[in-house]
């Protein structure tokens, strides 16, 4: 057991003790809390890509809304329950992530990245077109009202949210200090030197989409369920695409902890800023922050704190 | 700019201090009525929901002087959706929990209301919506009400006055083409008005979607064009409601009766930027400056309004969307007064049984929440002749044909003479 | 349903519509072509140029396109602080490639949040003579309102195309991106080079976006909607091909015009970008690419 394992574990276990409990009557902090840590998983799953191994998706929004997708496919199905929603829909962002990480063979730099660009507009228009999961229209969701022992369903969302994150800290992490994550940093800095000195970038590249795609998807399966009704246009919603890149880089893409910075600064302050500032301000915030942060502060704020504090991790 | 941005600051130091000390005190008589909504006040929608607000605040202000509602002032408290549906559930917790509202209702149109239905409904709270669409067909909740005059079955409802109108001409229209945006409200009309050509044995020669930012829409009405429909049946947004005007007159559309569902057209600032272009077409409406339509307090209210929504960049005229804005916190307050309580029940009880006054006229619920009897208008455009807003603001330039009650004018028929 | 005279008009409502697409991406082709800037802020000073225009209209009653000629010294000016900016604190440090994009879409944002909140969100337009005029040939039409974007937009080319082969900077900032150390041999100084080529493709916006709000109305926010398109433009026609870029620009609209007519107009976009991962995947470097 080591200190991450324990902190999570903690973590973990203070967060079932908020969600059965009363201790938090108050509601709106479980519906903030929510969407926060929805933005710790989005921004730990490009991170995979973006910060280790130097890809940049613009496609998280197409992602996280195929997970949405295929949630309302199963609750249209077969009103599955959300524990079945959550792992299929890792499975098809996944398989998609793979089929991505073949791109890649084709597609470097650039060109990767405004690929994934169009496959968002691509899978969009598909979804708009596609009359069983409410097309253009939109669909309904209905969340049940309550679940034992949690109450309001929402806490148990939040939760399942949160463990949800904690493995995508948990992924990012393993990846980090494997030599996997070695491979996929040796791709970022030359790939063809790394493929000349015998890793096989295919092969990692793959795993890492696959893996990216995955933990994407399972950040959108609970969000049919969250908001109640889902349409195209908000489920492919740009501030996803946005938050996805600019968490992990205000945070710093170096480290798993860079994300996970990021996505509560960031999401916290969007959180706070949608009930008090109350207007585009909320935008302008993540353009002036990001250009800060990437002009003055590449490493992030991971990489500030070494600076100053002179450690390691 | 900046006052606005102390004051945000200032509301969120306020809020977080509220925050900070969640053990609320029980309200007390004294304290305003509190009445929370989320409103589109940036994004895709905030032209429309900026000016509801300003009628919001017209109802408050004009409450609040003549002495409240159960001898308590009322207080407006709102956040922006961003028209972005995800924040909408944090909103509605945020005043239902932190703000502690006393009363709720909606944010503007479907996408903002659906996902505070879930929330409404798990706590039993009376729900007022503003220009929702068939929202309710799927959570079958009994005290959602609805403003929008759409009618008990929205969707077919909508379109109605439409094929009613069209069916009525000698001869009978024997074809059709339905074409629509790929978004919620637009899918919705064109679906009803499938239903009603299906019925009608109207044939459909054409039936399209295209996506709502379209550039150019000439290849589009070309298509049309080519299957020679009698009846040309659109819903859409408002910059795609331009370009398809635009194009159908470019090209000289050649159909016997062209509109529909077309949102867009009610505006002002679209309607000065189309001008003649107009005539002719037979569009959806709510309410327009025509003598049927002069219901007690809303000419009061117009006035008010254009004064206060000078220099807002919103819509100058007001008679599309914050009429109903205003009328759906007139109906809350009518009901609030009536039982004497703000008990969730009571209202509901209350709002199914009773038939409103308002400066939209006339205002009963049916069960599902929505209008009785429909009251969307058809109105044509006509005789307009230049660009100005005066022509606008003038009766006879949008009459209306549809529903029977509100007639004004007569169907200038067929459309490629009426232009 | 098929007949040679929707066919035609297909093809030309196509053609009109890609000469706008053009005049749209030609300021990339030559940031990210030319210069291998990757400025995904391109489509939001398009439409900062067309707010442009529609103050020079609302205030003034100026035609779209002059206020457009007149601001593009104005963007040349901005395109070259941006530059500046972009290279003291990207290129210099050899850091450009992920924190340039991210920089540039934090530009992207700040210019649509700005217009948000001095415009609003309303939708603005423009009027000039010929906004809605058609013309008849034979059975087939031609809007105005296209027609003239479509020509102003092949006049850009044509000079930028002229400048870039026929001047001594224009040369050099073709072949900035391809070998630097020449160019230093020849005594120019790649930087400014780029600052020049840079401030051209902002130039290039102002007057693109006077085009664009002729052609639709706009609100901040449209400008998203052209990143996808005029990086699909420009890698179809092949980076460092201005001519190349043209003939993407008219493919794209010609498909979805067509699509638009025959298939489905819903159908139109994902067109678009089926074409830009077909050609990505196929051919990499575009249809004329170096």
């Amino acid at each position: 057991m080591t200190r991450f394992w324990i902190g999570a574990g903690a973590v973990i276990a203070i967060g079932l003790l908020l969600a059965v409990t009363d201790i938090i009557a108050n509601s709106f902090w479980f519906f903030a809390a929510y969407v926060v840590l929805q933005y710790v998983v989005l921004a730990t799953a490009w991170n995979i890509m973006g910060g280790y191994m130097g890809y940049v998706n613009f496609g998280s929004a197409g992602f996280f809304a195929i997970g949405a997708y295929t949630a309302i496919v199963l609750y249209n199905l077969v009103k599955a329950p959300l524990l079945v929603m959550i792992p299929l829909s890792g499975i098809v962002c996944g398989l998609m992530g793979l089929g991505m990480g073949y791109l890649t063979l084709r597609l470097r730099g650039v060109y990767f990245a405004i690929g994934t660009l169009a496959l968002a507009v691509v899978l969009e228009t598909l979804m708009v077109n596609w009359d069983y999961v409410g097309g253009a229209t939109g669909a309904y969701v209905i969340r049940p009202r309550t679940l034992e022992p949690f109450g309001d369903y929402v806490k148990f969302l939040t939760f399942v949210m949160l463990v949800l994150a904690v493995i995508a800290v948990a992924a990012a992490r393993w990846i980090e200090r494997a030599k996997f994550g070695r491979g996929l940093h040796a791709i970022r800095d030359d790939e063809i030197a790394a493929e000349c000195a015998g890793i096989p970038t295919l092969r990692l590249k793959l795993i890492a989409t696959t893996l990216s795609g995955f933990l994407m998807g399972i950040a959108g399966a609970p969000f049919p369920l969250y908001v109640g009704f889902v349409e195209p246009a908000s489920a492919f919603n740009l501030a996803y695409a946005v938050n996805a890149i600019a968490m992990p880089m205000i945070g710093g893409t170096t480290m798993w902890a860079g994300p996970v910075i990021g996505a509560l600064l960031l999401g916290t302050a969007q959180q706070i800023a949608n009930v008090t500032i109350s207007s585009e301000l909320n935008l302008l915030i993540v353009g002036l922050v990001l250009v800060l942060f990437v002009t003055l502060a590449p490493e992030g704020i991971v990489g500030l704190v070494r600076k100053y504090f002179g450690r390691g991790r | 700019m900046i006052s606005l941005n102390k004051r945000g600051l200032l509301a969120g130091a306020a809020a977080l201090g509220a925050a900070a000390l969640i053990a609320a005190a029980p309200a007390k008589a004294a304290e305003p009525i509190k009445i929370g909504f989320s409103m589109a006040l940036t994004g895709g929608l905030a032209g429309a929901g900026k000016s509801a607000l300003i009628a919001m605040q017209i109802w408050e202000k004009d409450t609040n002087a003549a002495g409240g509602l159960l001898g308590r002032q009322v207080k407006l408290i709102y956040y922006d959706d961003q028209t972005n549906p995800a924040t909408v559930p944090g909103i509605y917790t945020k005043l239902l929990d932190v703000d502690k509202v006393d009363l709720v209702v909606s944010g503007y149109g479907t996408n903002l209301i659906a996902p505070a239905m879930p929330i409404m409904m798990q706590r039993n709270l009376t729900f007022i919506a503003l220009f929702g669409l068939a929202v309710n067909d799927k959570f079958n909740y009994d005290r959602y009400f609805q403003i929008l005059p759409a009618g008990p079955k929205p969707i077919t409802d909508w379109s109605r006055g439409f094929f009613e109108l069209a069916m009525a001409q000698d001869p009978k229209p024997k074809t059709i083409a339905l074409v629509g945006a790929d978004a919620e409200f637009a899918k919705n009309a064109v679906k009803g008005a499938r239903i009603h050509a299906k019925n009608y044995g109207l044939k459909i020669v054409y039936d399209g979607s295209y996506h709502p930012k379209t550039a150019d829409f000439t290849p589009i009405v070309r298509a049309i064009q080519a299957r020679k429909p009698d009846v040309v049946y659109v819903g859409s947004y408002p910059p795609d409601s331009v370009g398809m005007v635009k194009a159908a007159t470019e090209m000289g559309l050649k159909t016997k009766l062209f509109g529909g569902g077309m949102v867009g057209l009610q505006y002002a600032t679209i309607m000065t930027a189309l001008g003649p272009k107009l005539n002719g077409i037979v569009n959806y409406d709510f309410w327009v400056p025509e003598p049927t339509l002069n219901f007690k307090g809303v000419e009061a209210f117009l006035k008010k309004y254009q004064t206060e929504a000078k220099g807002k960049g919103v819509d100058p005229l007001g008679y599309y969307l914050p009429t109903y804005a205003h009328a759906y916190l007139e109906i809350l307050g009518q009901a609030v007064k009536a039982t004497n309580s703000l008990d969730h029940g009571k209202l509901a009880e209350h709002m199914r049984k009773t038939t409103y006054d308002t400066v939209v006229g006339k205002v009963k619920f049916a069960p599902n929440g929505e209008w009785a009897k429909t009251r969307t208008l058809m109105v044509q455009y006509q005789g307009i002749e230049d660009n100005k807003l005066d022509t606008f603001a003038k009766a006879g330039t949008r009459v209306v044909l549809y529903p029977k009650e509100w007639v004004s004018g007569k169907l200038r028929y067929p459309y490629t003479e009426a232009r | 349903m098929f007949t040679f005279d929707l066919f035609w008009n297909a093809l030309v409502a196509g053609a009109l519509l890609g000469g706008f697409y053009a005049a749209v991406s030609l300021g990339l082709s030559i940031t990210f072509g030319q210069l291998d800037i990757v400025n995904i802020a391109h489509p939001a000073f398009v439409i900062l140029g067309a707010y442009i225009a529609y103050m020079g209209n609302e205030w003034w009653g100026f035609d779209p396109i002059l206020t457009g000629l007149v601001a593009a010294p104005v963007f040349y000016a901005i395109g070259v602080g941006v530059y500046r900016f972009y290279y003291e604190a990207f290129e210099r440090r050899d850091d450009e490639a992920l924190r340039g994009l991210a920089f540039f879409f934090g530009v992207m944002f700040i210019v649509e949040v700005v217009l948000i909140m001095a415009y609003g969100v309303d939708f603005r337009s423009v009027q000039a003579p010929y906004i809605g005029g058609n013309w008849e040939i034979g059975t087939i039409g031609i809007p105005t309102r296209m027609f003239v974007p479509c020509m102003v937009s092949i006049a850009m080319f044509a000079a930028v195309y002229t400048y870039l082969a026929r001047t001594f900077t224009g040369r050099a900032i073709l072949a900035v991106s391809q070998d630097r150390l020449a160019l230093e041999l020849m005594a120019a100084d790649p930087v400014r080079v780029k600052q020049v080529g840079f401030g051209l493709g902002i130039g290039t916006a102002a007057i693109a976006g006077a085009l664009l709000i002729i052609i639709i109305p706009i609100e901040p926010s449209v400008g998203r909607l052209y990143i996808g398109q005029v990086f699909a433009i420009v890698v179809l026609g092949g980076l460092g091909s201005i001519s190349g870029t043209l003939v993407a620009a008219l493919i794209l609209g010609v498909a979805e015009s067509l699509v638009s007519t025959f298939y489905g107009p819903s159908w139109a976009p994902a067109v678009a970008f089926s074409v830009l991962l077909i050609a990505l995947a196929v051919r990499p470097q575009g249809l004329f690419g170096r």
